[in-house]
Formats: C-alpha cells, structure tokens, sequence
C-alpha cells in the first residue's frame, strides 16, 4: 500500500497554515458535531478518570489542609489538639515571611521562601535553556545517518536511563572533595558547600541527564521534515543558518514546544535530584533548596504548613504554564479540520 | 451528557476521599482492657541490617506460640522510617503494635498521643538502665518508651602520633601543631546542613553547661552565656583551620574515610567505625588509631545520645504480650545478643563493665564515659522545627556568616515560634 | 502542512556519502559520546572498585571486584535486587502498553475532533502535571491504604500511567495534528471504517511519535520512585529505585556507593536493549513501509 507523493496539497496546506496564522482568534464552529463530541468524550474518559483518582484528590485535599492550622499543644494536657481553620494565615506565614507576627528569624523556613522561589526559577530557566541547545544538536546528529548510529542513539540515551537516584548518588561523589572532578581538573572546590558551585554542581547534573529527554522529542519531531524542502532551499541557495532558521524551527515546532513546556513544569518541580546531591544546602544553608524539597523539609514541622507551600508551587507553575501556552503558542487545541475550514 | 465521564470520576474520587478523610478502622485507643489483652502482634522497625532481629524473633516465637511476633520491616531511611509510623499512627491502624523509634521521635509522638504510656499494668523497671537514655523516653514525667539500644560520640585519634589522647577540647586543640606538622587535618565532626550537626552542636552547647530547651520540652534556654562559649568553641576552630574547610560537607562517612585514610588527627564518630577502621582492606589506621570520650570543658564532654526506643502503640489491641515482647528486647541475654552480633551499644549499665564483651569490644570502655556524660537532644514535640533551628543557624555561625551571639539568639526566637503555633 | 510524505528525512542528499559522515558530524558524534559515557564510564569504574577504595581517583579500573554486584543480587543482605528488577519491569510494561493506548485515544479526541469543552479537558490535562509530585505521597498512601492497594502492582502501575499520561498524552496529540488526514477522508470514500483507517493509514504515520512517547513513558515508570516507597516498599513488589535506596552496608551509617554504582549498571542495561531494539523505529521515514533508521 503506498503513499503517493502530494506536493501540490503540500504547497496548499503550507499556504493555508499562514493564512490561519495571520488570522489570530478563533472563528466559531458552526458544525460541532454531536456524534463526534459523544465519542469524544468517551475516547477521553480513562484518561481523565486515571487523572481524577490521582490527581485530583491530592489536590483538593492539600488545598484543604492550607487553610487549617497546624497542631499545637495543649497547655494543661501537654498533647497536641488540631489547630481548626487557619484563613490565609499560612500563606501570610510564606509569602509574608511572617513568623508570630514578626519577621523570621535564621532557623524558621519562611526566612528564605523567597530565595528558595529564585532559586527554583532559577534552576528551571538555566536547565531548560541548556537541555534545549544541546538537546536540539543532539538530534540532528542522532538523525543523521552513519554506521553504528543505533549505538550512538542509545548512548545518548544512557543519562536519561539511570535511575535518578542513582544518578544523584553519582555526581554526589563525582563532586566530593576528595572526587573525580576536583582531581580531573586540579581544582579544590567545595562543590556541595559553596554556594555557586552547589548550584552549578546541579546544573550540570540535571543537565546531563535530562538532555536525553529533550534530545529525544526533539528527533521524533525532526522526523516530520522531509529531505526535499532542505533539497528545494539548498538549491536556491540557502545557508545552513537559513535553512536551521526558516526550515527546521518552524516545522519542529509542535514538538519542541511540548518538550519545552512539559521540562520547565517538571523543572519547576525538581526535588530527587537536589535534595540527594546536596541536601538542598550550600551557602549560607538553603543555597540549593527548590520548592519541593521545601515543602518535604517542612511536612515534619507541620503539614498544614507544608500544604500551603505545595500550593503555591501549583499556582506557580500554572502560571508559567499558561505564559506558555497564551504567548509561546504552545497549543494544541486545535485541529485538522478547523485548519481547513479557515480557509 | 458531555459532562458525565468528568462528573462520574469526580464524584469517584472525592468519594473515596471522605473514606480516607475518616481513617482506616482501628483498634481501641487506651482501654484498660486492651492493657491486659494478648495475642499475636507485630513489630515494626527500620531495615535490619545487622541481622538481629528475625533470630530474636525466632527466640520469643520459640517460647511464646500463641502470641507471636511477626516483623514489619521498614526501609533504610529515617526519615521515611518516621513518615511511615506517623501515616499508620494516624490512620489508627491496630496492626502496628510495637515499634523502634528513635530517640529524637519519642516526645513528638507521645504529645500526639500515638504512644501508650509505660504505667501501671505495663510498667518496666528502668533502674538497670543507662539514666541518659530513660530521660530521652520520657516526655511530661511520664515514660511512653523503653530505650532498646544506645550509641554515643566517640573521640577517635592517631596513637602513634599522640600519645595520650587529649582530656579536654583546649588540649586537643594545642595538639593540632602536631597535625600541622604531618601535614594532616586536626579534627572533624558532622558538620552538614543535617540531623548531624545538631548532634554535634549539642554536644558543643551541652559540653560547656549550655542547654538549648527546657524541662517543658519548648521553652528555650539556649541563648545563654554557657552556650555561646561552647557554640564558639566550634566557630573558633573553623575559623583557624583546625577544622578543615571541607568539614562543612561532612557528614558520618566523609570523616571516617579521611582519618582511615590518615589524613585526619582526631575524629569524632559513631563506635560503627571502630570494626571498618581496624578491619577495611583500604584503612590505613588499622594498628594506630584509639579510642577515648569526647573531651569538654574541663573533662569529658556531653555526647549526644543516639539508639532507639521501644513503643507500644495507642491502637495495640494486645499490649500485655507488647510489653512482655519489650521486656524480652530489653534483657541482659538479649542486649549481649545484639552488641555482640550486631555492634548495637546495649542500654543496661552493668554490661559495659562485662569483661568478655569489653575485651570483643574495646570501644565500650570509652563509650560508657561518653554515654554517662551523655545528654539527649532536645526531648521536645516540636523536634523536627527545633532542629531546623539548631542546625540552620550552627552552620551559619560555624561557617562565620553570622555570630555565635546572633545565631543563638535565632535559635531562641525560632524554637518559641515553632511552640507557639506560627 | 508540509512535507511530511515525501522522501524520509533520513536519505542523504546528493553531495554527501552515505557511511563515512562529514568532520563536523564527527566532531559532534564524539562529543555527544563523551559526554553522555564519561560519567557513565566513572559509574562503572567505580562499580567494579573494592568499597574500601571508593575514593579512589585513579581512572582505570583499580581493586577489581565482583563483590559489588555480588551484594546487589544478595538476598541475606536484604537487598532482593534480582526481584526488584522483574517487578521493574512488569510495572514499566504494563504502564507502557496502557498508558499509550489510553493516550492515543485521548490524542485522537484531542486532534481530530471538535467539541465542547475541549480547551477544559486540555487545560485539565496539563494542571495534572502542575503539582509537586512530593506533596502527592501522602494523600495518595491514606487512599490506597483505605482501598488495600498498598503493597500492590496496581499501587504503582495506576500513578504511574497517571503521570505519564499529560505528556504522552500532548506529544500525541502534536503529532496527530500533523498528520495527513486527507489520507483517512480518502480510506474512507474508499469503504473503510474511521478505526480501519485511523489504524493502516495514520499509526504507521505516526509511528516515531508513538515509539519516543513510549520509551519515554516506559523511563519515566522505571525512574519513579517517591510513589513506590510509600505505597509498595515490599520487596516482592518494590521496583528497583527502591530496591536500590534500601541498599546497605553491614553496618548502620555505612553508605553502599559501589554497591549503588553497581546496581546502578546493572538497571541501565535493560533500558539499553530497549533502545537499541526500537530505535530505528524512532527515526522512520514517513513513507510506508519505509523503516529507515
């Protein structure tokens, strides 16, 4: 069964997508039909209904406890009793930085929230960023073809294969101060104790094992550009910066997209691999402290507390999520057919 | 139509919410007829490396057959040890019986009444017992644990470069020219942003008549001229190189392989190290490395205590065979069980003046100075914000970002905060 | 829509020879190796390394031992390696296999048809991978331990497919989007049913998609770990992130890092073969039939 060739419906849809790109908003749908939203939603139900039963319940009940105080004792009894509604109180706590009605002291978590909310910006900006580059050079030489690519394609795989834990537990000794890289290069930094080297330390770990992922979304996305349209640049005489540019960029784009966005909301989240490389210190203590690893420390001090800041982490996230999807186009609501009745 | 399949998991799941928001049944809470009540039970504890405790449940099942244990091993970590406890506490779960919790945990778990108190029907005696840890099993002048095993600060040091080991700290740290001159590091502790460096700080505060909480268990009392001497014994000896650079990265193992290694003069560990340090193929030590407390101010210091206590749940429904199972943790047959197969220090005092285990274990003559001179940390509910302060604000001074005069004084501040519902 | 049905973007062009890649690639082709292998070369120097020794800086394997590997698979230590592995890997398929079915249904919704409330289900979706996963454990323990899920496959395999799903779910849905449906509107005129056409006609299509969503989904099961220490520590269903965080020395505060390196070695090997197995599946051409890699 073969596919033949349709470089005329090719040229007709590449002329249709500009014209729907310049349109900009969304023209309703006059011809929503029944049939296909009944089996829509039928094609969509494990899916939400896996999601509900692990999500959603989490969710709701953390949102709960941020509202609850935490335990404290009673006086006359010496045992703890449940702390009843807390209003915003525990959100003041965080954002506020106010620790019974003062400001905190060294000692009491909140003193850093705002650093730890850097920080974890932070981490999350600078690993995406590198993980794109190289991921995106990784892919175009995992596209290309030579003998023994398949041995290539799975080294490259290998990072992303290890087992987080493991992985923390190497580079943890990699870059101990007696380890690998300070005698490698003939340096003697205090790798998990100061406070730039402890977050280049993770940088550079994360980084090793996460580009696979980018890597590798990126090449299945690689593989929807035919040869011919570099062929067809080539001979008009494009250069290799303008075909990556006109060529590659645009037409990898749905890829790349969800790659980008679904690594900055799992960077967001970073916690195995601070929390076992460093412990979230260096610096002054808290150097590479991410909200997660925040929220673990302070389920032991108080979970209500705790809750509070896994939900400002989702707020935060969601955000960025929605910065991506409003302004980066990383969308993927529409479809086929509203691509062509925009005509 | 279209909303159904979302409405139909939604309501699944905050269904099967309220169920979990009610908590799983359980057994009965303190009911005096649970107190006498026998029958099977289990016993639930961290991973059982050293291989002691399926033997000596072998033993009691022997002798016991209609009231049998049955173990419930944890995993490795602590910290998931003590998360786990506290979801099965909370859900009431009659089917955790017994269980090992360590020092730290015991006062927070009694004020969130998980713990049976140990009276009346189920009293132990605790006169054979190492006093130090009676009073880390104690909380509110009620004792809701039976201490199960004990460990203490060691001082590691080079024999063959020092020839007795240093009583106090100033002597030890007169003793770092000899270092200097081997061209080796002075002295290491635990010095991580970790459960170590309260352990260590303790033992700096405690050592020079400093406390860091009160009888109370929240009130603190650590910003005293006593503790500030103490804290700055530390900051003091960081600051002058005695304490290498590196050693704030520190934590148990880092040290160890420095001085098996030989490039440590005086390290202050856990007695684990005395079977790696003479045993290890790599330890460079094996003939020149002794043992002896930890110096302090004047004599032997305060070591901070570490081991683990033995606790009947609040949602037992057979204690009377719990606290017999405990009895039988805690009998000398037993305690020499485990120090001679399993290097647990035993908490019964007579043991450490046993000749045969003294003589299999050399380390027990030191040990038992350190664990006379011992002082739990902080028995307090609120443990796990006390030592968020202790440890935040040691590392601060010790690294010299702030003074040991400011960094207790937020040690202060922050342990009031944390009993005062912040 | 361009160019996806013409030649496979595999076929070198005119001016270049097929087997021996230009310098630059070269270049790329070795630093790419470096860098992922010499952390990984480190890992398995050290695998082999006496504990003693673990420090050690030298760059060849030095104190050669099998003792490592021999403590991982040990079962009188506790450490249950060898089960771990199979429960490994029974959880990564089975979540695998479901989550990509239920993914590519969800994707086919999403892409392709038009319907009320979709931005929602969308919007849903990715809130769903919105937050920390640390603060999921203990809601999700409390649940599972009311419906006797604890200790199951089922305990993990089921937040296992749910984590994985946004995303395999999205990337799917990318690549339906770009897929030729005209080529399905014509199957149909042609008497097929919607399912036929969607199987013979957009799967093969959609092939690179679906295999990179689903090694990537089958990783994303094998390097899960929070979820399974909770729920299901038990080392007759635990999976190896557990299997390998409960590893210990002989005695307490001793730190197993060969022994971690090793197990660490031996997990990386199945993964491996699993890649090497698919990956020309990952890079095929678009023309049917056309297996390029």
């Amino acid at each position: 069964m073969s596919v033949t060739p349709m470089d005329a419906t090719t040229e007709e849809q590449q002329g249709k997508r500009k014209r729907r790109t310049k349109k900009g908003g969304d023209e309703p749908d006059h011809r929503i039909d029944p049939g296909a939203t009944r089996r829509a939603w039928m094609l969509l139900a494990p899916t939400i209904a896996a999601l509900s039963l692990v999500i959603i319940y989490p969710v709701v009940r953390a949102i709960y406890m941020s509202f609850q105080a935490d335990q404290h004792l009673d006086p006359t009894t010496g045992l703890f009793v449940a702390g009843g509604f807390a209003g915003f109180d525990n959100y003041t706590h965080w954002l506020g930085q106010r620790c019974n009605g003062q400001a905190c002291a060294t000692g009491e978590a909140a003193g850093y929230f705002w650093d730890v909310v850097f920080i974890t910006f932070m981490f999350a900006f600078v690993t995406v960023v590198f993980e794109t580059v190289l991921g995106f050079w990784f892919a175009t030489i995992m596209n290309k073809k030579f003998r023994g690519r398949g041995l290539l394609r799975a080294a490259v795989l290998i990072p992303w294969a290890i087992p987080t834990a493991v992985t923390a537990k190497l580079w943890y000794f990699i870059f101990a101060y007696d380890g690998i890289a300070n005698h490698l290069f003939g340096v003697h930094i205090l790798w998990t104790g100061d406070q730039w080297p402890a977050r280049f330390a993770i940088i550079i770990a994360d980084t090793w094992k996460t580009t696979p992922f980018m890597a590798l979304l990126i090449l299945a996305g690689l593989q929807l550009i035919s040869n011919d349209v570099y062929e067809a640049a080539r001979v008009d005489g494009a250069s290799v910066y303008q075909r990556f540019r006109y060529i590659t960029l645009p037409l990898v784009r749905p890829a790349l997209m969800v790659a980008i966005l679904f690594r900055s909301l799992d960077a967001l989240r970073m916690f195995d691999l601070p929390f076992i490389l460093t412990g979230g210190g260096g610096g002054t203590g808290h150097a590479t402290t991410t909200l997660s690893i925040l929220v673990v420390r302070q389920y032991q001090v108080g979970f209500n507390g705790s809750a509070a800041i896994s939900t400002i982490t989702f707020l935060l996230v969601f955000l960025v999520a929605f910065i991506f999807i409003k302004f980066l186009g990383a969308n993927v609501v529409e479809t086929e057919e509203s691509y062509s009745r925009k005509k | 139509m279209r909303l159904k399949p979302v409405a139909c998991a939604g309501a699944l799941a905050l269904s099967l919410g309220t169920l979990a928001a009610c908590g799983g049944g359980g057994g009965g809470g303190s009911s005096t007829s649970a107190n006498s009540s026998r029958g099977p039970i289990t016993y639930v504890q961290g991973k059982d490396n050293s291989n002691v405790v399926r033997p000596t449940i072998a033993a009691w099942n022997k002798l016991h057959p209609k009231e049998k244990v049955t173990f419930v091993e944890q995993s490795d970590q602590a910290n998931q040890q003590h998360d786990d406890l506290v979801q099965h506490f909370q859900s009431k779960d009659s089917k955790y019986d017994t269980m090992s919790v360590d020092v730290i945990w015991t006062a927070e778990f009694a004020a969130k009444g998980f713990l049976t108190p140990l009276e009346g029907s189920l009293k132990i005696d605790t006169s054979p017992l190492l006093k130090a840890t009676v009073v880390s099993a104690t909380y509110g002048g009620k004792l809701y644990a039976a201490p199960q095993t004990s460990d203490g600060g060691l001082l590691y040091y080079r024999k063959d470069l020092v020839k007795t080991p240093p009583k106090t700290w100033d002597e030890m740290m007169s003793d770092c020219s000899i270092a200097r001159k081997n061209h080796i590091d002075c002295y290491a502790g635990q010095f991580a942003k970790y459960e170590g460096l309260t352990v260590n700080a303790a033992e700096a505060i405690n050592s020079w008549g400093g406390t860091i909480v009160g009888k109370d268990g929240k009130t603190p009392t650590v910003d005293s001229p006593q503790a500030a001497e103490g804290l700055g014994k530390l900051v003091a000896a960081y600051k002058d190189g005695n304490i290498p650079k590196q050693a704030i990265t520190y934590q148990e193992e880092q040290g160890r392989i420095s001085f098996e290694a030989g490039k440590l003069l005086f390290l202050r560990n856990w007695p684990y190290v005395y079977g790696l340090a003479s045993t290890e193929g790599s330890s460079k030590v094996k003939k020149t490395f002794g043992m002896a407390p930890l110096p302090g101010k004047d004599g032997p210091g305060a070591s901070s205590l570490g081991g683990h206590n033995l606790a009947i749940s609040a949602y037992s429904t057979h204690k009377a065979t719990a606290v017999d199972w405990i009895k039988f943790l805690e009998s000398e047959d037993r305690q020499k069980f485990f120090i001679t197969t399993g290097s647990l220090a035993p908490v019964i005092v007579s043991l450490y003046s046993d000749p045969t285990l003294v003589q299999k274990f050399p380390y027990l003559t030191p040990l038992k100075t350190s664990i006379d001179h011992a002082v739990p940390r902080p028995v307090s509910p609120f443990y796990p914000a006390v030592t968020q302060a202790v440890t935040d604000n040691a590392y601060s001074a010790i690294k010299g970002d702030s003074s040991v005069q400011s960094a207790l004084k937020n040690m202060a501040t922050a342990i009031k905060n944390a009993s005062s519902g912040s | 829509m361009a160019a996806v049905t013409s030649a496979p973007a595999d076929t070198p062009s005119h001016h270049k020879s097929t087997l021996w890649p230009s310098t630059r690639t070269y270049i790329g082709v070795v630093i790419v190796i470096v860098w992922g292998l010499a952390p990984f070369y480190w890992m398995i120097v050290t695998a082999f390394r006496n504990v003693g020794y673990t420090y050690d800086t030298a760059f060849w394997p030095t104190h050669v031992t099998m003792d490592n590997f021999t403590t991982a698979f040990s079962t009188k230590l506790g450490n249950h390696f060898g089960r771990a592995l199979l429960n490994s890997v029974l959880i990564g398929v089975v979540t695998t296999i479901v989550a990509m079915i239920i993914g590519v249904f969800a994707a086919y919704a999403l892409a392709r048809l038009e319907f009320k409330g979709k931005f929602y289900v969308v919007g849903f979706i990715l809130a769903a991978s919105m937050f920390p996963g640390v603060a999921l454990v203990t809601p999700l323990f409390q649940l599972f331990t009311n419906i006797h899920w604890t200790n199951t496959y089922q305990g993990m395999i089921v937040p296992d497919i749910s984590f994985v799903l946004p995303l395999t779910v999205y990337t799917l849905t990318a690549f339906f989007r770009e897929m030729p449906w005209e080529l399905e509107e014509a199957a149909k005129i042609d008497g097929c049913t919607p399912a036929q056409a969607f199987r013979i006609i957009i799967l093969p299509l959609a092939a690179p998609g679906i295999f990179t969503t689903g090694i990537l989904a089958f990783i994303a099961s094998w390097n899960e770990f929070l979820i399974a220490s909770q729920i299901s520590p038990r080392p007759s269903v635990a999976p190896v992130t557990v299997a390998i965080a409960n590893f210990q020395g002989s005695v307490p505060h001793q730190e197993p890092y060969t022994a971690v390196m090793a197990a660490g070695t031996i997990v990386t090997i199945p993964l491996i073969i699993l890649v090497l197995l698919f990956q020309r599946k990952i890079v095929a051409g678009l023309t049917a039939g056309g297996v390029k890699g």
